[in-house]
Formats: C-alpha cells, structure tokens, sequence
C-alpha cells in the first residue's frame, strides 16, 4: 500500500513535468508583492551592517540573504 | 584591529547578495545614492562608521555601484583587555560592483578591498539570479572568494602572522505561494583555511604555582587551520489584510568545530499616509560552544587546540530593533525624483553560558572558575539618506 502510494506520487510529479506549470498568481494580482513594504529588505547597505554586527559577536554566519527578489513586479 | 573585524570581509559578500537580490530580474532598480551613518555601542566597544554608495545605469541592461565605507574603532572587548591594552583604528572598505541583466537572469560581480592596520581583505565575488515559472519563482546562485592578511598590531607597528583564504557557496530560491504570501529558502557553505584565529585573545588555564595572585594563567590560542560551516534559512513575508506585513524566519547553523546556532526573528512592518513606514523587529539567537572552547583550562596545553573567544561559548542574545523611515520629495527636486531618510535604533542583551567576567572579578572573592558569567548590551544606531534618480 504504501509502495503504491508512492508510485502513484511520483507518476504525479512526472506527469505534472509534462505539463505546462501556469502562474496560479497572475501579474495584475501582484500588486500587494510590489509594494514596498512587501521588500525582503528596502536598503541593502543598512541590511549589510546590521548582518556584520551580529556576525562578528556570534559564532554561526551565512544564509541571511533571502534568493532574488521573487515578485516580478517590475 | 583584528578583534570585532574579524569577518569582515564576508560583509562584502553579504553586501554583494543583498544587491543582487534588491535587483529583481527583468529590470535593473532606480539609480540610486546612499549616505549612511552607524554607531556601536557596547561591551567596551565604540564603533562609529560612515559610508557612501552610489550605483548608476549605464544602460538599460548594465549598471555600477562604488562604495566607500570607513569605520573608527576605540576602546576593547573584555576578553582583549585581559590580555592587551585598548586600542584605536581605523579600517576603510572600497567596492565596485556591476550587475548585468540578460532576460531573465541578472549576473552580479563585484570586488571589495579593505585595510586596516592589521588586516587586509581582497573580496571577489560572482552570484546569478534566474527568474522561472512566470516569474513566481527565483533561483540565485552564489560563489565568493576571500584572501586576508592577518597581523597584530603592537608597540613595534605591525607583525604579519599569516593568510586566511574563505570560499562561500550560495544557493536560494525565492517563491512566491499566493498573492499575499512570499517564502524564500537559502543555503550557504563557507570553508576557511589559514591563520584563523584572532591573536589578541588568550585562553585561560589554572595556575596555582607560587606567587601567582590570580590562581590562572593566559596562553595563545591554538586554533584548527581549517573551518566548514552550513548554514539554511527559511523566511516568510505575509500582505495583511490591511496595508501592513509580517514576516518571520529561521535559521540553522552548524559548523566542523562544533558550534550548533539557531535564529529566530520576527518583524511588522506598517506605513502611514504614503509618507512614513514603521517597522519592528525582534530576533533571538542561540548557539552551543567549539569542541575545543573553555573558559579555564586545567593546565597550559591540555588539549591540541584550545580557544577563550566568547563567540565560541555558548550564549544567546535577544535584539529589539525600531525603524522609521520618512519619504521626502514626492514630486521630485533637480535629478533626484525621490527621497527618503530612515533612523534605526537596536538594543541587544548578550549573556554567556560559559563565558566568565575575569576583568572585573577575581581573587579572593572568586576563585577561578566561580567568576560571575559575562553579559554586556549594545545599542546600534543608525541614520542614512537615500536619494534615488
């Protein structure tokens, strides 16, 4: 049973590669990722700082940049 | 000054992602000019530091960016003033970086170069973002070199000890899931080798000869000539019903000396009239102590590598953190066609788990060891203007 399960997921995904994958969010709904607030961080200078004074008084580092901006609002 | 800089050369890399990832693909942002102004307080240390970046299109696919950063330092950690005296210095940082926009995908590279008297960083760093799945979704990809020359400074001038070379790899991806609601997943490995330990540090060890009043001893520290650490990421950002967002991430940490770390934060970000945007920010940190970190020894050379730095005890620190940003100049002024001007105010409490305050307690009240933990807070300012054209 739950080695057909697993057959039937991944004959999902393999399927659903076949397909054209659509937008679910359509650009005219982005209007509320465009907004500034909606910014992972507005000023990257002061993001830059505030991650080196808490890197340089903590042992862990890394992985406080979140990938690209994802909205493509512009 | 080795002490409070030592990493930072990767503010350049973390400065470089930042800009790749304000620069969505597609299009390249506003030019823009930035004057930036900071002030550290706390735990002996007084950091003030001043910064200017520019960054300009040169056409619709390429731009630049040159900043100029330089920073004074005064005053010590409690940990350096156990073993040195205090000190003042000054570290200047200049960085160019271009960003190349292609389709989908931008390309970023940039270099930085930073000087102080006893280190010196060169920074070269490459990172790429691909936007996918009608734009619903961001891939970026990073790779950032670091050669650094590590010194002390002394009464003589400067004694050079040697070189650490750091590699980063940077993986991400940015998902939007619904027309409220952005997530995002980042994964980074840096591996360091060479000199990688700060030389104005000691490590402490009991000392019970003879005439000895403080019942321990100070020795260099013996640190490994190698470090791995992963770190990931997962943050979320959520539109509320009314104009305002939240946002929370986590973050966890491990690395090949031993250190295990987890973050947490939360923020809430709110405007007001199209003028003015609030925000708030709390964040928690806590992390375990090296393999080979103490803070007392039980005799000069126990161990093959030993290390006193209190950013390998285990602690934690809870930070609060106010901002209020102002947009001026709506209808614009001369080239600038707006304008803003933020103030940033952080308080952080820092406390040790094994971590002692030997500059202030001692013999006969404590005997090593039994030395009240060290916590200290800091305040963070800071003030900058953005003027974008």
């Amino acid at each position: 049973m739950r080695r057909s399960g697993l057959a039937f997921i991944g004959m999902a995904l393999a399927l659903g590669g076949c397909t054209n994958l659509q937008p679910w969010v359509k650009p005219y709904q982005r209007d509320r990722l465009a907004d500034p607030i909606m910014s992972w961080d507005r000023d990257a200078v002061s993001a830059a700082y505030m991650d080196h004074v808490q890197e340089v008084r903590e042992g862990a580092r890394g992985a406080t940049g979140a990938a690209g901006g994802g909205c493509g609002c512009n | 000054m080795a002490n409070p800089d030592r990493k930072l050369s990767r503010l350049t890399a973390v400065a470089a992602l930042l800009l790749a990832r304000t620069a969505g693909a597609d299009v390249l942002p506003d030019d823009r000019a930035d004057l930036f102004y900071s002030k550290y307080n706390g735990g002996g240390m007084d950091i003030t530091g001043k910064s200017v970046a520019v960054r300009k299109k040169v056409s619709e696919q390429l731009s630049f960016e040159g900043d100029y950063f330089v920073d004074t330092v005064s005053g010590a950690s409690v940990d350096v003033l156990t073993s040195a005296s205090k000190i003042h210095d000054q570290r200047t940082q200049k960085g160019i970086t271009a960003n190349y926009i292609r389709d989908k995908t931008e390309y970023t590279a940039s270099y930085t170069n930073s000087v102080e008297d006893d280190y010196i960083s060169n920074t070269s760093h490459f990172g790429l973002s691909q936007d996918m799945f009608g734009d619903l979704t961001t891939v970026t990809l990073g790779f950032t070199s670091s050669r650094n020359r590590v010194g002390e400074h002394g009464a003589a001038g400067t004694t050079w000890l040697g070189h650490a070379y750091s590699l980063s790899y940077q993986a991400g991806v940015s998902q939007i899931l619904t027309k409220s609601l952005i997530t995002g997943l980042s994964f980074e490995v840096n591996t360091d080798q060479g000199y990688l330990a700060n030389p104005y540090r000691s490590i402490r060890y009991l000392d019970n000869s003879p005439g000895n009043t403080k019942g321990y001893g100070l020795g260099a520290q013996v640190y490994p000539g190698t470090h791995t650490s992963n770190a990931v990421a997962l943050r979320a950002k959520y539109y509320l019903p009314y104009r305002a967002a939240i946002s929370g991430s986590y973050r966890f940490y491990s690395d090949t000396w031993g250190v295990r770390a987890n973050t947490f934060e939360l923020g809430y970000t709110q405007p007001v009239r199209n003028r003015w945007i609030f925000e708030g920010r709390v964040r928690y940190y806590k992390q375990g102590h090296a393999s080979f970190y103490s803070d007392l020894f039980p005799f000069a050379g126990s161990q093959n590598f030993m290390a006193r730095d209190k950013e390998l005890a285990a602690s934690t620190n809870l930070m609060l953190d106010v901002k209020a940003t102002y947009a001026f100049l709506p209808n614009g002024w001369k080239v600038f066609k707006r304008a803003t001007v933020t103030a940033d105010v952080s308080r952080i409490r820092y406390k040790y788990g094994d971590f002692r305050n030997i500059k202030n307690y001692g013999l006969p009240q404590y005997a090593p060891g039994s030395e009240p933990l060290y916590h200290f807070d800091a305040t963070v300012i800071q003030l900058y203007m953005s003027m974008f054209f």
